[in-house]
């Protein structure tokens, strides 16, 4: 069996979210089965449309702060979030969708991108997958 | 001689890493798949992919900052 790696997104911030993927898929690359668990503040950027929405965790000032930083990272060539995010299905990544968030926050399976995630679900299966993984991360 | 060509020419992480991935899988055994990229540390990370996979690094060089790696599946 692979090694496995299960990271927990509770950030909506647009530079933690990224970092969650860039390891994600940095994983799935080198051959690893990974898992994200996206709760909370995480889990809003699984609503249709909000994946690039998240502000930046310092320095956003409004906006302009990640205005900046994205005009940047356009000219390094990095790959935006949605790019990301189809490399990490193609690859086989799973994405889980943690249901308290969604009862407290009052969010629909309909308002998610339902495509995407492949269960909805609490602690436990968290804790199934990363007692089984080498590598484990809240972001 | 490659069977599958990826041109990761100025992308960065960890899109050569991702793309190189993509293309093992899609490879049938045996397969050479040739990728070529500016990223330095990519230069060094798809070898050690190439080693976590179980798959035969080929060869790795490079000419004015453009790195070309070759993998058989």
């Amino acid at each position: 069996m692979a090694d496995k790696a299960t990271i927990i997104v509770h950030s909506g911030d647009m530079d933690k979210v990224y970092s969650a993927f860039i390891i994600a898929n940095g994983a799935l690359a080198m051959g690893m089965d990974v898992s994200l668990f996206f709760t909370f503040w995480g889990l809003q950027r699984l609503k249709k449309g909000g994946l690039e929405k998240g502000p930046l965790s310092k320095m956003n000032m409004l906006g302009l702060g990640k205005w900046m930083v994205k005009r940047k990272m356009k000219k390094a060539g990095v790959a935006s979030l949605e790019r990301m995010m189809q490399d990490f299905m193609e690859l086989g990544g799973k994405i889980l969708a943690c249901d308290m968030t969604m009862n407290i926050m009052g969010i629909k399976k309909e308002d998610l991108r339902e495509d995407l995630i492949l269960d909805y679900c609490g602690v436990g299966t968290y804790l199934d997958e990363a007692r089984d993984s080498k590598i484990t991360l809240f972001i | 001689m490659a069977d599958i060509k990826v041109d990761c020419m100025g992308e960065t992480c960890p899109v050569p890493l991702v793309e190189t991935r993509k293309a093992l899988r899609k490879a049938k055994e045996g397969d050479v798949v040739e990728v070529v990229g500016t990223h330095p540390s990519s230069k060094k990370e798809i070898p050690m992919a190439v080693k976590a996979l179980g798959l035969e690094l080929i060869d790795v060089e490079e000419i004015d900052g453009v790195w070309k790696i070759r993998i058989r599946k």
